[in-house]
């Protein structure tokens, strides 16, 4: 048998879901029996068949992803529950398999997927969303690339309205529905506590508080900034202004075209809106959101190069 | 004195592995150990907080890098944006050489974050060669590959497991990190006689030695890292030493992760083993 079709048969064994009682399933991926498949590739000792076997490496594959996903998603746990999320993280795993060389990625493409299956997020849709973008957020804004930072000089001589000002790769803007920072700081903190207690009943207490800050959450529009200040993730609440703003300059836009529309339909008086501005890009500067123009490569330089 | 070209380290002595709840011990009290093996993927970001730790750890110490993720046995080819970032990495650690397991775990783009055994075939081991040669020869850096501990063995297998990594590492013409724990495990998860493996492994080869501790199931045993090295495992690792000569060494504690000091004082064991009386020549 080919290397390549064996790697391909026992993957797809070792990537089919768990049963509920963490183990192999007895139906082999394709149907037929997953005792005869197992048998068909794998050789039995003294002590374990085949299938089981087989069946250890399928619970380390499921064991492992599941742990990386709880790891990473503790914020969309509490908002669902423990069930709720298990369920949702084997089917996620199951139609987006692994398909970055680290664990890292893993839950890169959880937000488009529960926008296209939400039915497991049903009841708690938008909160569950907020949750998980916020969540991957947090993921890109602790390890996510930094630039050097834009120095003002390098501004000179650029008209304001056609300045064009990056923003660091690891910035994150969001637009929520639920303060949701707020919520998984709350869970973080409740989960470091709860590994330093063994008590049954603190464990439980903390779990209906948990609970009761979920159900209690009302719904409530936020802007938020995931960034980092010396290592350390951030999440900075700003205005609708400020966040319309930003996501211009995300998208390339100059500084005029980016200024002028985010204050339709915006309470800052006309007056303040100069002193407003200011006050922001100063904030933004000082927390090295704005990194340095990307320098124009000469293409007849490149020609000579060659 | 280096022992040849692939064992080409003997001064390197007894490292550890560098592991997040340790990082602020090694930072705040600057312990003297001999080098860190860092996890190559941990490291293959964009920036923030692992990297600053790293910058910080290579101004002090001699770091080597382990990857879990290049699966020289899979039968696809190389990932080309794995590799362009473990090569920024290399650049920035300066490591002086590079060890990744003997083993598959990608199949069409779809990883499974495990290291799964070859089957032991010839056409196995001319494709995995094939595939360090390729790594080698882009990231510009000595390759050792590791054996891996396993829990299954394939009907299409055609040799043993050394027969396999003496195959592989002839054809790609690279180093080996022989890890003594998995040998170990496998040993007794496969019923064949660990001493025969290392002493049917081709000792100037011999980069990189791996030990760790592992857990006993009641049918099979499991690469665990998270226990202390138990003796059969510190004879296999003598008998590795006798064989090889002095080689770096690194013990791996990967979960329920003690306290730094007691992590380095086991591994510090391995120093009884590296006496001048105790090295030999290859036999």
């Amino acid at each position: 048998m080919k290397l390549a079709s064996l790697q391909q048969a026992v993957a797809r064994a070792v990537m089919q879901p768990l049963t509920r009682s963490e183990g192999m399933q007895r139906v082999a991926p394709g149907g037929g029996s997953m005792k005869r498949y197992a048998a068909r590739y794998i050789k039995p000792n003294d002590r374990l068949t085949s299938f089981e076997r087989l069946e250890i490496y399928n619970r380390q594959y499921w064991w492992r992803v599941l742990g990386s996903m709880a790891e990473d998603f503790p914020g969309l746990r509490a908002v669902l529950g423990e069930r709720r999320f298990a369920d949702l993280c084997r089917a996620y795993l199951t139609d987006c398999p692994s398909r970055s060389f680290t664990l890292r990625n893993l839950g890169a493409r959880l937000e488009g997927w529960l926008r296209r299956n939400p039915r497991w997020i049903r009841g708690k849709k938008e909160l569950a969303l907020d949750m998980a973008r916020i969540e991957w957020a947090d993921i890109d804004a602790f390890d996510g690339a930094a630039e050097p930072v834009l120095q003002v000089e390098e501004l000179e001589g650029t008209p304001v309205g056609k300045l064009k000002l990056r923003l660091q790769p690891y910035v994150q803007l969001l637009e929520l529905h639920y303060p949701v920072d707020d919520l998984l700081l709350q869970v973080r903190k409740d989960e470091e506590h709860g590994a330093d207690f063994a008590s049954n009943a603190i464990v439980e207490h903390r779990k209906r508080a948990k609970v009761k800050a979920v159900t209690g959450l009302k719904s409530e529009k936020i802007f938020v900034v995931v960034h980092r200040v010396n290592f350390s993730v951030y999440f900075r609440r700003i205005d609708r202004e400020e966040y319309a703003i930003l996501t211009a300059l995300r998208a390339g836009k100059p500084l005029g075209a980016a200024i002028e529309p985010a204050f339709r339909a915006s309470k800052v008086p006309e007056t303040e809106r100069g002193e407003y501005i200011r006050h922001c890009f100063q904030t933004w500067a000082a927390l090295g959101w704005f990194c340095q123009p990307q320098r124009r490569t000469n293409p007849e330089t490149q020609n000579k190069k060659r | 004195m280096p022992a040849n070209r692939f064992n080409n380290f003997t001064n390197y002595g007894i490292g550890i592995g560098l592991r997040a709840p340790h990082y602020d011990h090694i930072l705040t009290r600057k312990p003297v150990v001999d080098w860190f093996e860092i996890i190559s993927e941990n490291f293959m970001i964009g920036g923030g907080r692992p990297l600053h730790i790293l910058d910080q750890i290579l101004e002090q110490y001699k770091v080597v890098q382990h990857g879990v993720s290049m699966y020289f046995g899979s039968a696809g080819r190389p990932d080309r944006e794995h590799l362009k970032k473990l090569k920024d990495l290399v650049k920035r650690t300066k490591t002086p050489w590079l060890s990744d397991h003997l083993c598959w775990g990608s199949v069409d783009g779809r990883y499974t974050h495990d290291l799964l055994p070859m089957p032991y075939t010839f056409e196995a081991a001319r494709k995995t060669a094939q595939k360090v040669r390729e790594v080698r020869d882009y990231l510009e850096v000595p390759v050792a590959v590791e054996n891996v501990s396993s829990y299954a063995e394939f009907h299409v297998s055609e040799m043993t497991e050394w027969e396999f990594l003496n195959e592989v590492v002839e054809r790609a013409d690279c180093g080996i990190l022989l890890d003594v724990n998995n040998i170990y495990v496998s040993s007794r998860n496969h019923n064949f006689d660990p001493m025969t493996y290392i002493n049917s492994v081709p000792a100037e080869r011999v980069a990189q030695i791996h030990i760790a501790g592992h857990s006993k199931f009641e049918k099979y045993i499991l690469d665990t890292h998270d226990h202390a090295v138990i003796d059969p495992v510190w004879k296999l690792y003598e008998r590795a030493i006798e064989r090889a000569g002095r080689t770096a060494t690194l013990l791996e504690w990967d979960d329920s992760i003690p306290s730094f000091q007691e992590v380095h004082d086991e591994a510090l064991k391995a120093k009884r083993f590296l006496g001048e009386k105790k090295l030999g020549v290859a036999v």
